[in-house]
């Protein structure tokens, strides 16, 4: 075992499935690069690099590179998926999205039931999430809550290189669409990753801590923000459970709630834009099931309602921060009624 | 930058495009001491994605090129400081050790004299073990249990690497091993151990095997006497039909946390011996591919029906390795009272407040009882 960054994480996943089950293919803009530019091939592996190597091993044929028109590659996706193939294709960033909506929602996502269960979808959407990159509002939106909200999509969050890879390998052996999010200022981050294939399941959160006093409740990039708060915090006195999802759709409500009893307090951290996002869902969860368990109300961590600031400053005050958490948790923590 | 006065300024690796986190200086267009225009080609920078010829953002005199060519600095590190002329050589100093305290990395931790593990190709099987140590005579072999791995000898491998060689492995369908079993019998176990000390070339070994591997090393070395040095059999298995199916049902059926962690808890006498990264090293095992079948296939061979598969007396009598067992009174996997069936003249050490791991609830004093076996 290795130490591998989440972009390795990611990429070792892909080439693994694709050696292992001829129908995974890769499509999106440069996946590949250099198409029609002799000795460009592969110059690109998708803009920052994920996909680089495919293309010289499983060839042209199964690595695609697309015209800059998301409808149609995320439609023609989600149409090989119907008819055999497990296409993953990339939507680079989730931004995107508004131009390829119908294809993911309301047919990709609506395929297993409109058709009485006959038709599956191995489609992966691969995306990239998330501020920090100093690419404007444009380009930093946490937009999984809008896929979450979606009935028929699987909406996975990986928090780390080694989660990335199990969750990366069980989405594309799922039979439902996937939208993997990945966080595009995570892809150096480090950590050992095992070289063999393996899945991690769906709707199974991960305790990341484990502590008596606070659950802290975290999604992606966050997750591990909330790590270094608990871990602060434990010198304090102060214990706190760490929660990611790993999925928001399916959710594992149970640990969430289960945690949220044996605390009674509770800080959701979501990067994603305040209103109906995570955190507002995951505590209305627990608002309504494990009311009385609660010792303080719940404090969420997010971004103000604003679409994310370029100027770096502001972009850097938008994001949840280790001291935001730590604060709300501190809060939460000494609550007295 | 240029507190003084606003007269000494800082020439920094820009930051080019998204994924930019590093620049390599190629070539410097300009000299120390040739005045600089805001806009004029600087210095010529390499990242993974383009090289580009950077203009000054500030005008003044070149005073220092801080970065040499050929290097490859982080974004933001110090390329260059320009100043008017009339500042001060000391000043120019000052500001450069200030700017470079400021930014300075971490050294990188030095590497590690810790030993890695290797994988070994050995009969048509990938084995991956660690080796250890150094010292006269044979070396000590360890073998793990049903779903353990070389780890599991954390607490026992550093001290007996002190005056032995060591190699712990991990078995078929465990570990970084590969997760072929075959029919997952005793013979397969037998064989991928003789086969992996053929490849290294081991004439003769120690023998340490805890419970599957206990047998193992038991079966090993009914089969090659000679290849035998000695046997610790740690809570050996094969010695009676008894074992708590409830911990290898629920080790092979577990996925979460919360299951796997009540499961490992019957491994020992004191289950806050089983933290999270135990557990978490087990769920990460289960989840490779093909350790499902693995663990079903070896637990079909090995417990039909619930039972071991039981070596012999007449074949245990056969036994003329020198050999002692350890067990644990606590043991809720494989009950302490199958040790009588080992033959006479294999001493058995029964220890208190133990359960099935003593190689890890009382490493100090296993660690004695195999070195001193080892020492004949």
């Amino acid at each position: 075992m290795a130490k591998k960054s989440y972009r390795q994480a990611i990429n070792e996943a892909l080439a693994q499935e694709m050696r292992r089950d001829p129908t995974v293919i890769v499509m999106g803009e440069d996946n590949a690069g250099g198409l029609g530019s002799p000795g460009e091939d592969d110059a690109w592996g998708g803009v920052l690099g994920v996909t680089k190597g495919l293309m010289p091993e499983f060839g042209r044929e199964r690595v695609l590179d697309t015209p800059i028109t998301e409808s149609a590659f995320i439609g023609a996706a989600a149409g090989a998926a119907a008819t055999g193939l497990r296409p993953v294709a990339e939507l680079m960033f989730v931004d995107f999205m508004g131009v390829c909506f119908d294809q993911i929602f309301n047919q990709a996502g609506k395929f297993r039931y409109m058709f009485g269960g006959k038709a599956v979808t191995p489609l992966v959407v691969r995306t990239m999430y998330g501020a920090g990159f100093r690419a404007a509002s444009q380009h930093s939106q946490c937009l999984y809550p809008i896929f979450t909200h979606t009935p028929g999509l699987k909406v996975v969050l990986p928090s780390s290189p080694y989660e990335a890879k199990g969750l990366l390998i069980q989405a594309i052996r799922d039979d439902d669409p996937v939208i993997f999010f990945e966080h595009k200022v995570m892809y150096d981050d480090e950590e050992e990753v095992p070289d063999e294939p393996y899945t991690i399941p769906f709707g199974e959160a991960n305790l990341t801590r484990e502590g008596d006093d606070v659950t802290i409740v975290a999604l992606g990039r966050m997750v591990g923000m909330a790590n270094q708060v608990a871990d602060t915090l434990e010198k304090d006195g102060i214990s706190c459970t760490v929660i990611d999802p790993r999925t928001t759709s399916p959710l594992d409500s149970d640990t969430i709630l289960e945690c949220a009893e044996e605390t009674g307090r509770v800080v959701v951290v979501d990067e994603a834009s305040p209103r109906c996002n995570m955190a507002t869902d995951i505590s209305a969860l627990i608002a309504e099931n494990c009311f009385g368990a609660l010792k303080a109300p719940i404090k969420m961590v997010t971004p103000p309602h604003t679409p994310v600031p370029f100027a770096p400053e502001l972009e850097d005050l938008y994001i949840p921060n280790p001291e935001k958490i730590e604060a709300a948790v501190r809060a939460v923590a000494t609550y007295e009624r | 930058m240029g507190e003084a006065g606003g007269a000494i300024q800082a020439i920094t690796m820009p930051k080019w495009g998204l994924a930019m986190d590093e620049g390599k200086v190629v070539a410097w267009h300009l000299e120390e001491g040739q005045a600089v225009a805001a806009g004029d080609e600087v210095v010529e920078i390499e990242t993974t994605k383009i090289t580009n010829v950077f203009e000054s953002p500030v005008a003044g005199t070149l005073r220092r090129r801080v970065a040499a060519e050929g290097k490859t600095v982080p974004v933001g590190a110090l390329l260059a400081v320009v100043a008017e002329a009339a500042v001060a050589e000391a000043e120019i100093e000052a500001f450069v050790a200030d700017f470079q305290a400021k930014f300075e990395v971490a050294a990188a931790a030095e590497a590690e004299a810790a030993p890695e593990p290797e994988v070994v190709e050995a009969g048509g099987r990938r084995l991956r073990i660690l080796r250890s140590g150094d010292g006269e005579g044979p070396p000590i072999v360890l073998l793990h249990g049903f779903g353990g791995d070389l780890n599991n000898w954390l607490f026992n491998q550093p001290m007996l690497s002190e005056s032995h060689e060591v190699i712990a492995l991990d078995l078929p369908g465990h570990g970084g091993s590969g997760k072929d079993v075959g029919a997952g019998d005793m013979a397969m176990l037998t064989a991928a151990l003789g086969d992996l000390l053929d490849a290294l070339g081991l004439e003769r070994v120690h023998l340490v095997g805890h419970s599957m591997g206990g047998a193992l090393a038991l079966a090993f070395a009914l089969k090659r006497p000679r290849a035998a040095a000695s046997l610790t059999l740690i809570a050996p298995g094969g010695l009676g039909p008894e074992i708590n199916m409830d911990y290898i049902q629920g080790f092979v059926g577990a996925g979460r946390r919360k299951e796997m962690k009540g499961v490992l808890e019957l491994l020992v006498a004191d289950p806050a011996l089983i933290g999270r990264d135990m557990v978490d090293e087990v769920l990460k095992y289960k989840r490779l591919d093909g350790v499902e079948a693995a663990l079903g296939t070896l637990a079909g061979a090995l417990f039909p029906g619930g039972r071991q598969q039981t070596f012999g007396a007449a074949h245990l009598a056969a036994l003329k390795t020198p050999a002692q067992a350890v067990w644990g009174r606590k043991d809720r996997i494989l009950p302490p009272a199958h040790a009588e069936a080992l033959p006479p003249g294999v001493a058995v050490h029964l220890l208190d407040d133990v359960g099935h791991m003593p190689h890890m609830e009382a490493a100090a004093e296993v660690n004695r009882l195999i070195a001193g076996m080892a020492a004949g």
